[in-house]
């Protein structure tokens, strides 16, 4: 890429799209869409409503799959990705709305997030021994400080669909971490948030990605949070994309002033 | 303060981990399964043991198969009393044509063969869900109780089509056929019971029951953690036929020393729906409950207006047997879908604070 990375958080390409082209029936969603994704980066997606971008972490992680174009994560490509592959090769996202486990605790919704990492028999389970004990046991210890590093401890046990909506938030960013990824799409963990949550959140996103090493792609509405927690920006309008670069370039960006900053929407 | 939690602190994950993380909990289950194991078989009369703890606990153990399906896995089933009979024709053939393997390996494979039954016919939950699901399970009802009365070959040819149990022996004792006492029986089931009762609670809350749940109440994201919608949603259907399959072969084993189409037809199925309905989607206490419940009610409302001096006729008892049972399904279903399991577990928190009032 042109830009050179001063930083050196930032390593090379983990992830790229290329040339994808995403429509459901006549509908475009994405139309020729290529960007990367560099390791240790914290990239944003932004762009008016309707846009494309849930579309893209969509493609990214396999849900959708475009007409056009593949992924390529890690060296490899993938046409398309798939959900499955996406999780075990190190993918993880929250949704734009809450896709919690509503029937479960708190605990057991992050104990989920450990589910491939899991390996008992169905023996072991049913009798309650060997790798399944050992499993329960190592993994709850790390599901622990997950808890503790989003200040969860008091909701441990609440079923999920009991929580407030800010928490929902949280423990679903904490189901994604459980799962160690190296890529977390995040797909507008702050909508619908307080001035002091979404403080909360963005400390919690900058920890993750300064303290884990975790790269990730940001999907949020707030420009503030954006021009302080990004490295890059990609900006999509329509399905295209308008503008890729530094904050500060897409922000004085003439296209994406008037398409996304102007009046004109 | 009956009940305590507070005073009862957790020093590890482990501990917080156990089965029932209270130990009053866990002393309450031992003790009641030794309470089941040798007390209730000295003071039981025939009766009691015969005629309503065996039936409570068979169906018991059906009930905890629905619950795998219905109530961890969210897959609705109206297929219970086929995948029991599946386990109960196959069994009896095991029975009379492979007698040395014995009882319990009878029953067992019986079980097997209804999970096998619950596989081909989960399979289309990977594409349907809900209402749909359960048409299927309804034709797997219809189809699998046509074969068993209409193929000879499962009940070895037999002219009446309801042959009686061969008489079986375990650890020298006789557990099936006329001969075999009610203790006996008792005891049979009442293990059977109790080892499915701890596999399931072990199963529901490990890797697998979390698989479950999780494709239960949000499949797309359970899809992106790395879940597989086809292993949890076939696993849930094998383990959960498997359960049904075994209490459908204890039933003919131990309960009604035959095997007949009669006992398990849709009504059976519907039956064990409204076990776990009162009891408890998604628990495993309920399950028991919930058996115990409809097994009891109608025995209860049939005596009960005799202990306070009411002469009512069966025609009236049995008509408020049917509308208590609609009210009390409805009343779970809207007010409590945690069932008696949840009921009972606010009681517990009463009696913890008692006697202050919060
Ligand atoms: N599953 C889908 N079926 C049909 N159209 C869809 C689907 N998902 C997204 N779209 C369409 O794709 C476009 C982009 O949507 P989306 O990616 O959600 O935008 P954004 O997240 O930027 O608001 C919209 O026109 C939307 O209606
Ligand atoms: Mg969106």
């Amino acid at each position: 890429m042109t830009e050179t990375n001063t930083n050196s958080r930032i390593g090379e390409e983990l992830l790229s799209v290329n040339n994808i082209d995403l429509s459901f029936g006549g509908v475009k969603a994405l139309t020729d869409i290529s960007f990367n994704i560099n390791k240790g980066e914290i990239r944003s997606i932004i762009g008016p409503n309707g846009a494309g971008k849930s579309s893209m972490l969509n493609v990214i992680n396999g849900f959708y799959q475009p007409q056009v174009g593949h992924v390529r994560f890690k060296g490899k490509d993938y046409t398309p990705m798939r959900p499955a592959l996406a999780a075990k090769s190190g993918i993880a996202r929250t949704f734009q709305n809450i896709a919690l486990f509503k029937g479960m605790s708190t605990l057991d919704n992050i104990m989920t997030g450990r589910y491939l990492k899991m390996h008992s028999s169905f023996i072991e389970q049913a009798l309650y021994i060997g790798r399944a004990k050992r499993e329960e046991l190592e993994h709850r210890e790390k599901v622990e400080e997950i808890i503790d590093f989003l200040e969860i401890e008091a909701i441990r046990k609440t079923p999920v669909g009991r929580l407030p909506y800010g928490l929902q938030k949280r423990v679903e960013l904490a189901r994604a971490l459980a799962m160690e990824p190296e890529l977390l799409l995040l797909d507008e963990p702050m909508a619908g948030m307080n001035l002091e949550e979404k403080e909360d959140m963005s400390r919690y996103i900058i920890d993750v990605n300064e303290q884990f090493g975790t790269t990730i792609a940001l999907i949020e509405h707030d420009m503030g949070v954006v021009m302080d927690l990004s490295d890059r920006v990609v900006v999509l309008d329509y399905g295209r994309k308008l503008a890729d670069g530094s904050p500060d370039e897409v922000s004085s960006n003439q296209d994406v002033i008037d398409a996304y900053l102007g009046v004109s929407h | 303060m009956f009940y305590r939690e507070a005073g009862d602190f957790k020093t590890s994950y482990a501990a917080d981990q156990s089965i029932l993380s209270i130990k009053l909990d866990r002393y309450f289950v031992i003790g009641l399964i030794a309470f089941g194991v040798i007390v209730v078989p000295m003071i039981g009369n025939d009766y009691w043991l015969g005629s309503l703890l065996i039936p409570v606990l068979v169906l018991s153990i059906a009930a905890l198969g629905l619950n795998i399906l219905t109530g961890y896995a969210g897959q609705l089933s109206l297929g219970t009393g086929a995948f029991m009979a599946t386990g109960a024709y196959m069994a009896y053939k095991v029975a009379t044509n492979l007698a040395f393997l014995g009882a319990p390996v009878a029953i067992i494979i019986g079980g097997l063969s209804a999970a096998f039954a619950g596989v081909l016919f989960g399979l289309p939950s990977l594409r349907i869900k809900g209402f749909y699901l359960a048409v299927t399970t309804l034709a797997a009802q219809f189809f699998l109780l046509w074969l068993f009365t209409h193929v000879d070959w499962f009940v070895n040819y037999s002219i009446s089509g309801v042959p009686s149990i061969p008489p079986m022996e375990f650890f020298g004792v006789l557990i099936s056929g006329a001969e075999a006492t009610t203790e006996a029986r008792y005891l049979f089931v009442l293990g059977f019971a109790i080892i499915l009762g701890l596999a399931a609670r072990n199963l529901a809350r490990c890797k697998m029951g979390r698989g479950w749940m999780a494709i239960r109440d949000m499949d797309i994201a359970a899809e992106i953690i790395g879940i597989d919608p086809l292993k949890a949603k076939l696993s849930a259907f094998a383990i959960s036929s498997f359960y049904c399959g075994v209490a459908g072969a204890l039933w003919a084993f131990c309960f009604i020393n035959t095997v007949e189409p009669g006992a398990y037809d849709i009504n059976r199925s519907f039956q064990i729906l409204f076990m776990v309905i009162i009891g408890g989607l998604g628990s495993i206490l309920g399950s028991f409950l919930g058996a115990a419940f409809i097994v009891l009610l109608p025995i209860f409302l049939n005596n009960a207006p005799q202990w306070i001096g009411l002469n009512l006729t069966s025609d009236v008892i049995s008509h408020m047997e049917i509308m208590i049972f609609g009210a009390l399904i409805v009343f779970f279903l809207i007010v409590e879908p945690h069932g008696l399991a949840r009921l009972w577990q606010i009681a517990k928190e009463k009696l913890r604070r008692w006697p202050f009032p919060y």
